[in-house]
């Protein structure tokens, strides 16, 4: 039941303020600077939401963080720097895509060490069938086959 | 009454699904034929007291009865019919009771139309069946009991969730579950392979209608929970790599890996340890995704750890069910023989680079969205896996996965030709280099990669259908015997290529809707008007409307195309006073494939309102995508081979068991 949990909870967080994501008068008049703003936005998490970036999300503490964004874009910063600022207030739980470090190391690296791996594993295997089939060689006969085939040749074959 | 005697029959199936999940397995095992024979009836058995349950549950709601604590939490009398049914698996008790209906209706239909199987694998099958039920009737029964009652019976219950008032409601949980369970019926068959230590061709023939129907059920339940969606919540996203979500991906990546790699074993008695463990993976994903959103754990870890019970129950389940299969698994797979050999370029070998890529995606999705609490567990920090990280993980993955997809059908079994399969597609590929000149002739802006996802999405469409006209020789012979040999082709063949068709339409969607999909937001005045990708939306006024139990605020448009009225749109704000909560129910006017979306804020007090408008180009496809899915799927499923069933040999072989003891 995909959404009861998620939505459950959405609804439980903003059922007082019937507003929703990205409010009108929020937006700044420069369409540059708002498309950097909804950029950003979509970056950072809503911390009080599950799994909601800031301009998805309804809740108070999004609409405040939106606003934030929005100042320090006016006051001229980059966007490395108002994602810098909120992380050193908020902490890298405010990201939604963890930068690599020690900790992050086994999430960034399980799809190419998996698809590594299972590609090295894969032609191992493949080669070692391989050599099994060849030492087996051409499908023998066991000594009663032999001895089958002998008796129903015997007949003729020897004759 | 008839709560209690819900609660009863429930009780009754639990002892019932504790001897099937015994008696007929020592049968197996001792080639007692009598005691492998009980399986059959105990499954049918069970299935009556579980439906006499359910239909119980069903009573109360529809019937309003609020001295029934979990109707009283979920129901109100005012809600339509429709909705008074639906909400029984509107909530967590009701969802579970869903979960092991379908686990017993299932069970029921291996006892009916198994009658091809041979005699141990059935009674196993359906002694490992029971082991699933039984656990969760344990679970329901003294965790999650729906049938608890409440003293004073209240004269009104508290309504169900506004949001799961929606048709969706009637179709998107019983759908995913219909995919979740099937998964069990592969999952049962493989660990009764493991008991047996003997596995062949046969055996896949067996499984691959239960994976393809469980495959189609998952599509379609993902595919129609991204719809719901995409028009309830209000802002247009069909898809966020939300947690609960990739709970329902995860067993659908898992579960098309095994759908191809069944083939494989089906037709050359290849693959086979790793078919079992991709059935024994895809249950488990469907066991984990149950667990992530019934648990508690992806709210918080707090949450989990203050109302444990429920939590370490299912945590149990897993355990014992994930690490039995497995350890199993090691155990006894070694004892199975592996079949044909295959050059790397051959049809085999295109199904394992689908099986390698599929399962990386799968993987992804599994550590992305358990990483987070896996991490907090451990040493208490904090991070956020979000889309940004599945969008940058996940495509490189898929990519390589659709370009290599045409190849795949068009190459022999055994030994391929890559060039000749290349040649052949070469009129898709062209197709697919006229679709990427002409994106970034028609598109301004969006991101420079968009086009050639296009691209990679024509090559998928424009291959699949040159499957079908390479095989049925279109413009190289005359019309009727092109006729006479489409008929002639394999249902299955048909199905291969409506599935494939069907996921190059889905990406189709995904990539034009994400890279040219444009947007409003504007605070507007009667009269006043909003310009969107070459329509004009007016807004003539707002007006009140009562539903049964709901009031709408209801917003109309006026919808113009170079000045001609093309039609209105009606976008609301509803309030329901029992919980004293709104939705936004957005307006959509589907052109074409493409639609307009608009929803509507609460009205300020100078009688503007706040309006999202959304151009979503192409979006259609994504979910026509998947319908086309499901089509295949259905095609290939009424393959006659299918039907048909098992190879003589192997019924013959197992006759003997089958007479009853004298």
């Amino acid at each position: 039941m995909k959404y009861l949990h998620a939505v459950a909870l959405l609804i439980v967080l903003v059922a007082s303020s019937a507003a929703w994501a990205v409010e009108p008068n929020e937006m700044l008049a420069d369409p540059v600077l708002e498309a950097r703003a909804r950029a950003i936005s979509k970056e950072l998490r809503c911390m009080v939401c599950q799994n909601e970036s800031i301009d998805d999300s309804q809740a108070p503490l999004a609409h405040d963080l939106r606003i934030l964004v929005r100042e320090r874009l006016k006051a001229g910063d980059s966007d490395a720097q108002i994602i810098n600022f909120l992380v050193s207030r908020y902490g890298e739980f405010v990201l939604l895509e963890p930068p690599l470090s020690w900790h992050t190391v086994a999430l960034w690296g399980t799809p190419p060490g998996l698809l590594l791996l299972g590609a090295i594993m894969i032609v191992l295997g493949e080669r070692r069938r391989r050599a099994r089939a060849a030492a087996a060689g051409p499908a023998g006969l066991s000594p009663a086959e032999e001895a089958r085939v002998a008796e129903i040749l015997g007949g003729e074959g020897t004759q | 009454m008839i709560p209690e005697l819900g609660h009863y029959a429930l009780m009754l199936a639990l002892g019932i699904a504790l001897i099937q999940s015994s008696m007929p397995i020592i049968g197996a095992r001792t080639r007692d034929p009598l005691l492998m024979s009980m399986a059959t009836p105990a499954a049918l058995a069970h299935f009556a007291f579980v439906a006499i349950a359910f239909a119980a549950l069903a009573e109360c709601y529809v019937f309003s009865d609020f001295s029934v604590l979990n109707v009283f939490e979920n129901s109100n009398s005012q809600m339509p019919l429709i909705y008074r049914l639906t909400s029984v698996w509107g909530n967590h008790e009701g969802s579970m009771m869903l979960w092991v209906s379908i686990l017993a209706v299932f069970g029921a239909l291996v006892a009916l139309f198994g009658n091809n199987l041979p005699a141990t694998l059935k009674a196993n099958a359906l002694g490992v069946q029971a082991w699933i039920a039984a656990a969760f009737e344990l679970f329901i029964l003294t965790t999650s009991n729906p049938f608890l009652r409440i003293p004073n019976a209240p004269f009104e219950g508290r309504d169900l969730n506004p949001i799961l008032q929606d048709p969706g409601l009637a179709f998107h949980p019983p759908m995913l579950y219909l995919g979740y369970v099937g998964f069990s019926i592969t999952f049962s068959f493989a660990i009764a392979a493991l008991l047996e230590g003997r596995i062949d061709a046969a055996w896949a023939r067996w499984v691959r209608p239960w994976v393809l129907g469980a495959w189609m059920c998952l599509t379609l339940g993902i595919a129609g929970g991204s719809y719901w969606a995409y028009y309830e919540l209000g802002w247009g996203g069909f898809w966020f790599w939300d947690p609960v979500e990739n709970a329902s991906l995860m067993p659908w990546l898992a579960g098309t890996a095994l759908l191809h790699s069944a083939l494989v074993m089906e037709k050359r008695e290849a693959l086979k340890v790793w078919t079992i463990l991709l059935a024994i993976l895809a249950f488990s994903l469907s066991l984990i995704g149950t667990f992530l959103v019934r648990s508690g754990v992806l709210t918080s870890v707090h949450a989990f750890a203050v109302d444990p019970r429920r939590g370490v129950f299912i945590l149990a389940i897993l355990v014992i069910f994930i690490g039995g299969a497995l350890a199993l698994y090691a155990w006894r797979a070694p004892l199975l023989k592996q079949g044909g050999l295959f050059a790397p370029i051959s049809r085999e070998g295109a199904l394992v680079f689908n099986n390698l890529f599929l399962v990386c995606a799968c993987a992804t999705v599994v550590v992305g969205t358990l990483y987070p609490l896996a991490l907090q567990a451990l040493n208490g920090d904090k991070i956020s896996v979000g889309p940004p990280f599945f969008n940058a993980t996940f495509g490189p993955l898929f990519i390589p996965l659709m370009i290599a997809m045409p190849f795949g059908p068009l190459m022999g079994w055994k030994r391929g030709d890559l060039l000749g399969a290349a040649q052949r597609l070469l009129v898709a590929a062209l197709l697919a280099a006229v679709a990427v000149a002409a994106s970034f002739a028609i598109s301004h802006g969006g991101p420079v990669l968009a086009p050639f996802g296009i691209g990679v999405a024509v090559f998928v469409m424009a291959g699949a259908v040159t499957d079908i006209v390479e095989r049925t020789m279109v413009l190289r012979l005359p019309f009727h015997a092109t006729l006479r040999r489409a008929r002639g082709l394999p249902r299955s063949a048909w199905g291969t290529a409506f599935a494939h068709f069907g996921i190059g339409a889905t990406l189709f969607g995904i990539v034009a809707v994400t890279a040219w999909g444009s947007e409003r937001i504007a605070e507007i005045k009667p009269t006043q008007s909003l310009e969107i990708a070459g329509y004009q939306v007016t807004f003539d006024g707002v007006f009140n409307r009562a539903g049964p139990n709901y009031r709408d605020v209801v917003g109309h448009f006026t919808v113009r195309r170079s000045g001609r009225i093309i039609g209105v749109m009606a976008p609301s704000r509803r309030t329901f006073p029992a919980r004293e909560m709104a939705t936004t129910e957005a307006a959509l006017m589907s052109r074409g494939v493409s639609q307009l979306y608009l929803s509507l804020g609460d009205a300020n007090k100078d009688g503007s309102v706040p309006v999202r408008l959304f151009f979503k180009p192409d979006v259609l496809m994504i979910w026509l995508g998947a319908l086309l899915m499901f089509c295949g799927g259905a095609l290939s499923l009424s393959d006659r081979r299918l039907r048909v069933g098992a190879p003589r040999p192997a019924r013959a072989k197992v006759k003997p068991a089958l007479q009853p003891a004298e």
